[in-house]
C-alpha cells in the first residue's frame, strides 16, 4: 500500500495572499528555490490563488505539465484544503494528492518583520509538505448505506417537534415514549408564559398530529434496550413494556378504573391525586387506553386480585402479557429525553410540610384538568391559601448543595404562576423571594414587570432561611437584602421553583449511545455555538431540555434544529465519508486490543479468535489516537504514515541543524 | 416548634404598599433599585434613609421604617430625582403622600419643625388666600416653640430689611376669590387636615 513517489509529478502554487504571505516571504526566490526540487516539475506565484484567475492557472498547469499531484503553499488547509482538492479532482486527480502547504499562519505572520527567516521557513514547509506527499495514497470516500429512518427517543416537546418535522420531511420515525402517554411535562402545565396559552393549545395538538402521522410508528410505555451501528446503520431493540390490556379488545369505557382497589399517587397531578392501578394517566393521554402498573397492581403481589378482569365485558385483560422486544434499524437518531426537577431534600431547611410543594405541583392545582379543577387549594386540608410564598433558586445556582446552574425557567414560571393564582384567588397575595430575575425570553421582561406592576406580587430580593409551620400558618423566615431587613410571613402555602435537572437514567442512555453527559447529566453537544444539537457521534442529535434548561420556544428551536440536521444529512442518497483514516496491517496485528480501548468512536473491533482488529471506514473519524497506541505499529493512519512524518522531520533537521 | 431567630424579624404589609399606591397615584412597583434618585439627590446628605430605600421599604411595606424616616420631611421637591428616574416614579408625589399619613396617623416625626413650619405656612394662605409673612413667623415660633433669643434677634434684621424694600407688610392682604379659593382647598383635602 505504500507509495514510493516516484511516480508524482508535482506542481507548486505559491499564493501571495496579497501582501499577507508576500510582505514577508520572499515568493520570488521560495519558487526558484522550489522549482529545482527532487519531484517538482513545475513552480509558480500569484497574487491570490484561491480566486478564478488563480484556480485556472493551476487547472491550466495541470494540463500542459501533465500533474500528477498538487501543493498549494497559503494560508491554513483548514481555509482551503476543501477549494483546492475540489479543483484538483474537477481536473482528474486523486483528491489526496493534493496538500496544504501552510505558510500563512505557520509562516509569514509569526515572522512579519524578518523576510530572511521567513522566506527560509517557507521553503523548509513546502519541502517537507512535497516528501510527504510523496507518499501519499490515492484515496476513494468510503460509500456508507444511508437508512432513512429516524428514532426519536422521548416523546415530550422536544421529541413530539422533531418527529413532526421530520416526518413531514417524507421519511419514516420511530418514536419511543417511556411512559405510557406522549406530551411530557409541558401536558401537566397550567398556562406558558409569556402568553399564558393553556398547553391544550400547544401540546394537545401536537399530541393528535403523532398519534394520527402515517410516518410516526409511536411506541409508548416502551424504553431502549439496546442501540449498535453506526450513522446510516444504527440498529434498535426497543423493548415494549406489557400493558396487560389487549388494545384490540378493549373499548376504554373506563369501567376497570372503578373497580381496581388499588390506589397510589398519580404521576402525572405529582403526587396530589391518586391513580388506580389499572389507570390511563390523563384524560388527554395519547395513545388513548389503559395500562396496568405492573409494580402496584394486587394481582401481582399477593393474593391475585382480578376485579378489572372480572368487570372487563370484552376480555381485553391479559395478566399474563409479556414485554415485547421490537428491532428496528434506522439512519439517524434524536435525543429528547427532557427533564425531571431536583429533589426536595436538597433543602431540608424548608421542612416536610403537605404545604410546601414545587412549582410542578402548583401548575396541577393551577391547571383546569388538576386534581382541584384548577382553583389552588392547599393540599393539607383544602382551604384557599390567601398568602402564598415563592422560592426561586432551590437548588440551582448553589454549587455546594445543589447544582452550579441557572435552571433559567424559574424567575418566568413563578411570575406566570403568581399571576394565575391571583386570577384564581383575588384576594390572595403572592411573595416572591429571587436572586436575580433572569427575563432575557423576547418579551419575558415587561411580563415580569406587569406581574409585579399589575398582579402585584410583592417581589423580595433575598434568600429564605427557613419555613417551619406555625399552627395553621407556615412561618417563612427570610431577608429583603436591597434593605437589608429581615422578613416574616405567615403563608398558607409556600412554592420551591426547584432545579431543573437531567433525567435519572441520562447517564445510563449516554452509555447506550456513545454520546457524552456533563458532570450534570446533560448530554453534549459537538460545539456548543457552531454544532449545537449535534453529538460528537455522527447520526445522533440533541433536542429539548436533555440538553440544558430550556423553555418551551428554545425546546421548540433545538427540535427543529435537529430535524433539519437529520434533513439535510437524508438529502444524500448515500453517505460519503472521509477516506483519511486508520487501517490495520494484518501481517503485524497481533490483536493485543490496546487499540479498542483507546478509541473514542469505537470504531474499531477486535476478532479474538483470529487476533485480529479491524477499523469501521463508516465510524473512523481518523483522529491517529490508535496509530499512536499500537505497539506492533499494525495500526496506520492513511497518508500520516511514520514514514512521512519521518519524511518531514528530515527535511526540517537538515535545515536547520 | 423552631426557636427564636436571634434578629427581628420584620412583617411586611402589602396593604399599605397598596394605600401609597392608590393615594399618590406613583407607581411605586416599577422601581428596579439603580439608584439614579440617590445618586442625584441634594439632600440625601441630611436624610438618614436614602430615597431609593424609601421606595424600596414602600414597596414592600415596610410601613413604620418610612412613616418614621427623617427622609420624608427633608425632601425638598426639587424633582432631580423623578427628572432622571428611568421608571418615571415620582418622588417628591410619593414624599407628599408620606408626609399625609405619618400626620394623620400621629406617628412620631423625626423633624418636627418641617410640619410646624408646613402648617405655619399654610396658615395665613387658606385664610387669606396670600402668605402673610408676620403671622407665619409669630406661629411658626409659637409652635415650634423656638424662643431662641439668637434667632429672634437674625429674623428680626431680616424682617426689617424686607420691610425698608416694602417685601413685608404688616397687615394682611386679602385676595378678591377667597370663596373659590376655600372651594379648591375642600377638594383637594376634602376635609382632611392641611
Amino acid at each position: 500500500m505504500e507509495q514510493s513517489g516516484k511516480d508524482k509529478r508535482i506542481g507548486v502554487f505559491v499564493c501571495h495572499c496579497g501582501l499577507n504571505v508576500a510582505q514577508s516571504v520572499d515568493v520570488e526566490k521560495v519558487v526558484q528555490e522550489i522549482s529545482s526540487y527532487p519531484g517538482v516539475v513545475h513552480a509558480e506565484h500569484y497574487q491570490y490563488m484561491c480566486s478564478e484567475p488563480g484556480q485556472e492557472l493551476i487547472r491550466k498547469a495541470i494540463k500542459d505539465h501533465n500533474l500528477n499531484a498538487v501543493i498549494n503553499a497559503n494560508c491554513s488547509p483548514s481555509l482551503h484544503e476543501k477549494t483546492f482538492r475540489g479543483l484538483v479532482q474537477a481536473e482528474g486527480l486523486n483528491p489526496y494528492h493534493q496538500e496544504v502547504a501552510n505558510i500563512r499562519e505557520h509562516c509569514s505572520w509569526p515572522h512579519a518583520n524578518d523576510r530572511q527567516t521567513a522566506t527560509r521557513k517557507a521553503i523548509a514547509i513546502i519541502k517537507a509538505t512535497i516528501d510527504r506527499l510523496k507518499l501519499n495514497m490515492a484515496l476513494t470516500p468510503a460509500v456508507i448505506n444511508l437508512n432513512k429512518k429516524v428514532l426519536v427517543i422521548g416523546g415530550g416537546v422536544a421529541g413530539m417537534q422533531a418527529a413532526l418535522r421530520i416526518a413531514n420531511g417524507g421519511y419514516e420515525v420511530v418514536l419511543v415514549e417511556s411512559s405510557p402517554s406522549i406530551g411530557g411535562h409541558a401536558a401537566q402545565l397550567s398556562g406558558t408564559f409569556p402568553t399564558l396559552d393553556r398547553p391544550a393549545c400547544l401540546v394537545a395538538p401536537m399530541m393528535a398530529e403523532v398519534a394520527a402521522h402515517p410516518r410516526i410508528r409511536l411506541y409508548a410505555y416502551a424504553d431502549i434496550e439496546e442501540v449498535s451501528g453506526y450513522v446510516g446503520n444504527f440498529a434498535v431493540k426497543i423493548r415494549a413494556k406489557a400493558t396487560c390490556v389487549d388494545e384490540t379488545k378493549c373499548t376504554n369505557c373506563g369501567r376497570c378504573f372503578e373497580v381496581c382497589p388499588v390506589a397510589v399517587p398519580s404521576e402525572f397531578d405529582r403526587g396530589l391525586s391518586d391513580r388506580k392501578a389499572i389507570y390511563r394517566p390523563f384524560a388527554q393521554a395519547v395513545p388513548f387506553r389503559p395500562v396496568i402498573d405492573v409494580l402496584s397492581c394486587a394481582h401481582f403481589s399477593d393474593d391475585g386480585c382480578s376485579a378489572c378482569e372480572q368487570v372487563c365485558s370484552e376480555n381485553a385483560i391479559s395478566y399474563d402479557q409479556k414485554d415485547t422486544v421490537i428491532e428496528e434499524e434506522l439512519g439517524a437518531i434524536v435525543v429528547a429525553t427532557g427533564y425531571d426537577l431536583i429533589t426536595r431534600g436538597i433543602a431540608p431547611e424548608y421542612s416536610d410540610d403537605p404545604d410546601i410543594i414545587d412549582g410542578m405541583q402548583l401548575e396541577r392545582l393551577l391547571s383546569p384538568t388538576g386534581p382541584t379543577g384548577g382553583v389552588v387549594k392547599r393540599p393539607s386540608d383544602g382551604k384557599v391559601p390567601k398568602e402564598v410564598v415563592f422560592i426561586q433558586c432551590v437548588g440551582s445556582r448553589d454549587q455546594e448543595h445543589g447544582k452550579s446552574y441557572c435552571s433559567r425557567v424559574c424567575c418566568l414560571y413563578v411570575a406566570k404562576q403568581s399571576l394565575l393564582y391571583k386570577r384564581s384567588i383575588p384576594e390572595g397575595q403572592a411573595y416572591v423571594f429571587y436572586m436575580d430575575i433572569r427575563s432575557d425570553v423576547k418579551g419575558t421582561e415587561e411580563f415580569v414587570q406587569n406581574v409585579v406592576e399589575k398582579g402585584r406580587t410583592m417581589y423580595l430580593r433575598g434568600r429564605v432561611s427557613k419555613v417551619f409551620r406555625d399552627g395553621d400558618k407556615l412561618k417563612v423566615w427570610g431577608v429583603d437584602t436591597l434593605t437589608g431587613k429581615s422578613i416574616e410571613i405567615a403563608a398558607d402555602m409556600v412554592v420551591l421553583a426547584t432545579a431543573m435537572v437531567p433525567r435519572t437514567d441520562a447517564k445510563d442512555l449516554a452509555r447506550v449511545l456513545n454520546i457524552i453527559a456533563d458532570q450534570n447529566g446533560f448530554f453534549t453537544e459537538a460545539h456548543l455555538k457552531l454544532r449545537p444539537v449535534d453529538t460528537l457521534t455522527s447520526g445522533i442529535y440533541l433536542a429539548g431540555t436533555a440538553q440544558w434548561p430550556k423553555d418551551i420556544p428554545d425546546t421548540i428551536a433545538s427540535a427543529s434544529g435537529a430535524a433539519s440536521r437529520i434533513l439535510s444529512l437524508f438529502s444524500r442518497e448515500e453517505l460519503l465519508h472521509d477516506p483519511a483514516i486508520a487501517y490495520v496491517d494484518e501481517e503485524l496485528c497481533v490483536g493485543c486490543g490496546q487499540c479498542v480501548s483507546i478509541c473514542a468512536y469505537k470504531a474499531i473491533t477486535l476478532d479474538e479468535k483470529q487476533k485480529l482488529a479491524s477499523v469501521n471506514e463508516a465510524i473512523c473519524e481518523g483522529c491517529g489516537a490508535c496509530a499512536a497506541t499500537c505497539p506492533s505499529k499494525a495500526m496506520k493512519h492513511k497518508n500520516w504514515t511514520p514514514k512521512q512524518f519521518f519524511n518531514i522531520v528530515d527535511v526540517f533537521t537538515k535545515e536547520y541543524e | 416548634m423552631a426557636s427564636k431567630p436571634k434578629y427581628n424579624n420584620t412583617v411586611c404589609d402589602p396593604s399599605f404598599a397598596a394605600q401609597v399606591r392608590e393615594r399618590s397615584g406613583v407607581e411605586i412597583e416599577r422601581c428596579y433599585q439603580c439608584m439614579t434618585c440617590t445618586l442625584g439627590c441634594d439632600a440625601n446628605f441630611a436624610m438618614d434613609v436614602a430615597p431609593n430605600q424609601i421606595v424600596r421599604l414602600t414597596q414592600i411595606g415596610m410601613k413604620e421604617a418610612v412613616l418614621t424616616s427623617s427622609s420624608i420631611w427633608v425632601c425638598t421637591s426639587c424633582e432631580a430625582c423623578v427628572t432622571r428616574c428611568p421608571n418615571e416614579i415620582n418622588i417628591p408625589h410619593l414624599m407628599d403622600c408620606l408626609h399625609q399619613i405619618a400626620l394623620e396617623e400621629e406617628t412620631p416625626v423625626k423633624e418636627p419643625a418641617v410640619p410646624v413650619f408646613h402648617r405655619a405656612f399654610m396658615a395665613p394662605v387658606r385664610q387669606f388666600g396670600r402668605q402673610f409673612e408676620v403671622l407665619m413667623t409669630g406661629l411658626f415660633i409659637l409652635k415650634a416653640r423656638k424662643f431662641s433669643l439668637r434667632d429672634m434677634l437674625t429674623n428680626a434684621k431680616l424682617g426689617f430689611g424686607m420691610f425698608t424694600r416694602g417685601k413685608l407688610k404688616f397687615g394682611p392682604h386679602r385676595i378678591k376669590g377667597t370663596k373659590a379659593m376655600n372651594d379648591i382647598f375642600q377638594k383637594t383635602l376634602g376635609g382632611r387636615g392641611t
